[in-house]
């Protein structure tokens, strides 16, 4: 399909608090909301800003891994638990790793464009803290091909995949500059993480965030080219919102200014079995956005706006490459240059990114369309972006394993 | 007979106890690392455990399992490395549990001592008693053959009175974990002019194994990390009654706790210290070190009388503090002990901790809990900041804590004076490591 032929909006987003250390009230040894709690509560938290709940026509919920981490499976059928207009209505559970997020997006977004429904509830959640850190990443490593990648893997499994690229990319552009560009992601996701009352990293009360990031990987205790602030931690959490036709907002009595629409998409899944090719690019997340450009007649110069899937700071500099707006090799030197942070020219994860909100992994994209229904809406609260009316697009990318399931949206405010 | 042989065969004599248990682990961990080595694939490796308490072993190997899951998740970079070749073993979690079961299975518990007659090292961590640890010695070496080595957990007695009294030869060395042995890093070594070298290497090379820190100490009672000890609980113990005039024993032990603990950036109060100890293992050092150290007064009457009323401290089985000195709830002291009519009386903030509180003063600008300065790379500069400013404050907190300071640098200093340690430095890194201060005793500040 080269262009949308209909209207899609979306609208009435809402993301729970991203749970996890960092957090102050969290305290690993107490009760904690659970899966159902999370999808009640963002799911509540759209219903609460639209009119007529019972004309949503279905629901996709986005998850990766409540099966292991919960033991939990038939998500789909939780979503009735969120309000009892939600009963008997057909809802699907998608699946794509850290890149669910995106697919509950495109999936929704088919059910519109088909016609089938004019109203679709959108939800993305992740409960990991249900077991420690070095079993979530067993469960975790779930994103990785699991016969030829697992047993050769590393402990910490998937830090290790990024830290190969890291490791590449050091000795292809040098481990200073690599790491200064890190160092700087790490600190502007941070900064920002303050001003976002959700954000995981919103208590984070270290001094010099550039020291810490400048920390040299200790690969006895973790993985060899990433040190523990290069990575997103392991979250609670979900994030919601609407998906509507024009007929469909109508019917949820929602204003077009309060919606945004979507002018452009794509979605990529590359071999699970293969490794990169090149481990210094993001390929998969290269042809998604791609893909998103072309659908819009857009490009780069066009995004004022940048969601971008850093579940690692290296993956956040690999991004930028990938969706053009730095070159080969200059993404680190992008961010040195103060492009990314919230007053330049590409205000990018304003509201943290993965790093600093946190990433409740199969909600992770689900929580990025939020983020841009509130940027483009004006309703991002103390992080909200000041957009540059020649740069008015919003482009996120959603992204699962390693470069594998990638879904790239390009939005802009609704007309 | 190297290294890696003598550790085929080992045992821990009073397994059960809180060092042995420990000591037990280490052991036990480092043995399951040699048998996972290629090159000892069919060789048996036995470490036997043996207390007198049947019913304790039963909670040691529930101790042990928990530990070693802990361990295990850990060590998972390195044991991924381990089990490379297994493969079978493929999530973290599988190589965790074959690590607990690698490590578990090793180990034969038993209160039988004849158990151990082909151990070709054994380690004894049984009480702070000097007849019961010749006894047993002796006992253990009258069926065990003449080229095992013995290692002793002793943290008081001197080694050249247990050795020459078991007829041991110079086969026994101190050896002297700190408490817990898996937790902390130091170990002081203790040989004598008699101990065999293939033991002093031994020991070497475990301290390498175990990842501990030797720091070694020469064999007078209590040795450094003890005489240290004792004698700074005893000099809070002397000042608490001088201030009980004033504010109360239970007010004046309440003092000095609070003040050795937060004006001088200690992990605990000084109380809590010997809580955690144990009041009885307090008072045996002290027995045991005014025994063989003449000249100076080592016992308290203050800490006889807790003695007597079985006003214990130490840890139950699950590791959470038994009531001493203070009162636990959760570990957290919320209490402390009036030797007048055997309760406890509970802090109050709003109450009588806060008037005294009030009266030691506001603490000094540039104040950091131990636990936020820990970690801190800058510790040093603000540590001097802030006992700078101890010294030009005039509040009777302030007063108390730099005496305590002094003393607590003065005992330092007479353990190099009278040989106890080589060097100033060695106390301090006893100290650092055994006790977790985030400064030695003797330093600049004061």
């Amino acid at each position: 399909m080269a262009k949308l032929r209909k209207k899609i909006y979306l609208t009435a987003g809402y993301n729970t608090i991203s749970f996890g250390s960092g957090r102050k009230e969290f305290n690993p040894k107490k009760p904690r909301p659970g899966l159902e709690e999370y999808i009640q509560e963002a799911g509540r938290g759209v219903i609460a800003q639209i009119n007529n709940p019972e004309n949503i026509d279905e629901g996709i919920i986005s998850n990766f891994m409540a099966a292991r981490f919960n033991k939990q499976g038939n998500l789909a059928a939780l979503i009735p638990t969120i309000h009892p207009s939600l009963e008997y209505k057909p809802h699907t559970r998608v699946e794509g790793a850290c890149g669910s997020g995106g697919l509950a997006l495109l999936t929704s977004l088919k059910s519109i464009a088909s016609e089938l429904s004019d109203v679709v509830l959108t939800i993305g959640v992740e409960v990991q803290n249900t077991v420690k850190a070095i079993y979530g990443a067993d469960i975790l490593a779930g994103a990785g091909h699991y016969l030829t990648e697992r047993k050769n893997g590393h402990a910490y499994f998937f830090p290790a995949k990024f830290s190969d690229r890291a490791g590449v990319c050091y000795d292809k552009f040098g481990y200073d500059y690599m790491r200064k560009g890190m160092a700087l992601w790490y600190k502007q996701a941070i900064e920002n993480a303050r001003k976002n009352p959700k954000a995981q990293e919103y208590h984070n009360s270290i001094e010099d965030l550039y020291a810490a990031g400048m920390t040299p990987p200790n690969p006895k205790a973790f993985v060899d080219h990433l040190n523990i602030y290069d990575c997103s931690k392991v979250s609670d959490g979900a994030s919601a919102l609407i998906f509507a036709s024009e007929e469909g907002l109508k019917k949820i009595g929602v204003g077009k200014k309060d919606a945004i629409e979507v002018v452009g998409f794509g979605t990529a899944v590359a071999d699970l079995t293969k490794a990169p090719e090149d481990m210094t690019v993001m390929s998969t997340t290269k042809r998604a956005v791609e893909k998103a450009y072309k659908m819009a007649g857009l490009g780069p110069k066009d995004i004022g706006i940048l969601e971008v899937h850093d579940c690692f700071t290296v993956g956040g500099l690999l991004a930028l490459e990938a969706a053009g707006f730095a070159k080969y090799g200059e993404g680190s030197a992008f961010v040195q240059a103060g492009k990314t942070n919230l007053k330049s020219e590409l205000p990018t994860n304003p509201g943290g990114g993965l790093v600093g909100f946190g990433h409740y992994v199969g909600g992770t994209g689900v929580r990025q369309a939020v983020d841009c229904v509130h940027q483009l809406t004006g309703k991002a609260g103390d992080y909200q972006v000041k957009l540059n009316p020649n740069k008015p697009y919003a482009l996120m990318i959603s992204m699962g394993g390693n470069d594998k399931t990638v879904t790239a949206m390009i939005f802009k405010k609704a007309e | 007979m190297n290294f890696d042989e003598r550790m085929q065969n080992a045992a821990v004599i009073g397994a059960a106890g809180k060092m042995g248990s420990g000591i037990a682990l280490l052991l036990a961990q480092e043995m399951a690392r040699l048998k996972n080595l290629p090159e000892n694939k069919d060789k048996d490796y036995r470490l036997y455990l043996i207390d007198i308490h049947p019913d304790h072993l039963a909670g040691l190997l529930q101790y042990l399992k928990t530990q070693l899951v802990k361990a295990g998740e850990k060590a998972c970079v390195m044991l991924r490395q381990m089990y490379k070749d297994r493969e079978d073993l493929i999530e973290n979690q599988d190589c965790i549990n074959q690590y607990v079961e690698d490590s578990l299975s090793v180990i034969r518990t038993g209160t039988d001592l004849s158990a151990v007659k082909d151990s070709k090292v054994i380690f004894e961590a049984v009480l702070e008693n000097k007849d019961l640890k010749v006894n047993l010695l002796k006992k253990i070496d009258s069926f065990c053959g003449k080229d095992t080595l013995y290692l002793t957990n002793t943290s008081s007695i001197p080694i050249t009175i247990l050795n020459k009294e078991s007829n041991l030869g110079g086969r026994l060395i101190g050896f002297h974990f700190y408490n817990p042995p898996a937790v902390q890093r130091l170990a002081e070594l203790i040989s004598t002019d008699a101990t065999i070298q293939e033991l002093k290497d031994f020991s070497l090379e475990l301290a390498k194994r175990l990842n501990k820190k030797i720091v070694p100490s020469n064999d007078i009672a209590g040795f450094i990390g003890n005489g240290h000890f004792l004698r700074d609980g005893l000099y809070a113990l002397r000042e608490a009654k001088k201030l009980a005039n004033d504010y109360t024993l239970p007010g004046a032990l309440y003092i000095m706790n609070k003040i050795s603990q937060d004006l001088l950036i200690r992990p605990m109060g000084i109380f809590q210290l010997i809580d955690y100890v144990g009041v009885d293992v307090f008072q045996s050092i002290s027995e045991t070190s005014a025994h063989y150290i003449k000249g100076e007064d080592l016992t308290d009457d203050l800490l006889k009388r807790m003695y007597d009323k079985k006003v214990l401290g130490g840890q139950r089985s699950d590791g959470s503090q038994k009531d001493g000195f203070l009162k636990y709830d959760k570990n957290r002291p919320v209490g402390v002990y009036n030797l007048d009519n055997g309760e406890y009386k509970l802090f109050d903030p709003k109450g009588w901790t806060g008037d005294i509180d009030k009266k030691l003063g506001d603490y000094p600008s540039g104040f950091s809990p131990w636990k936020n300065l820990l970690m801190d790379p800058k510790k040093g500069d603000k540590l001097s900041v802030f006992f700078r400013n101890l010294k030009a404050s005039n509040t009777l907190g302030a007063e108390l804590a730099l005496a305590y300071l002094k003393n607590s640098k003065e005992i330092g200093q007479k353990l190099v004076k009278t040989g106890v340690a080589k060097t100033t430095e060695d106390v301090n890194n006893v100290l650092l490591n055994g006790f977790y201060h985030i400064y030695g005793p003797i330093n600049d500040y004061i």
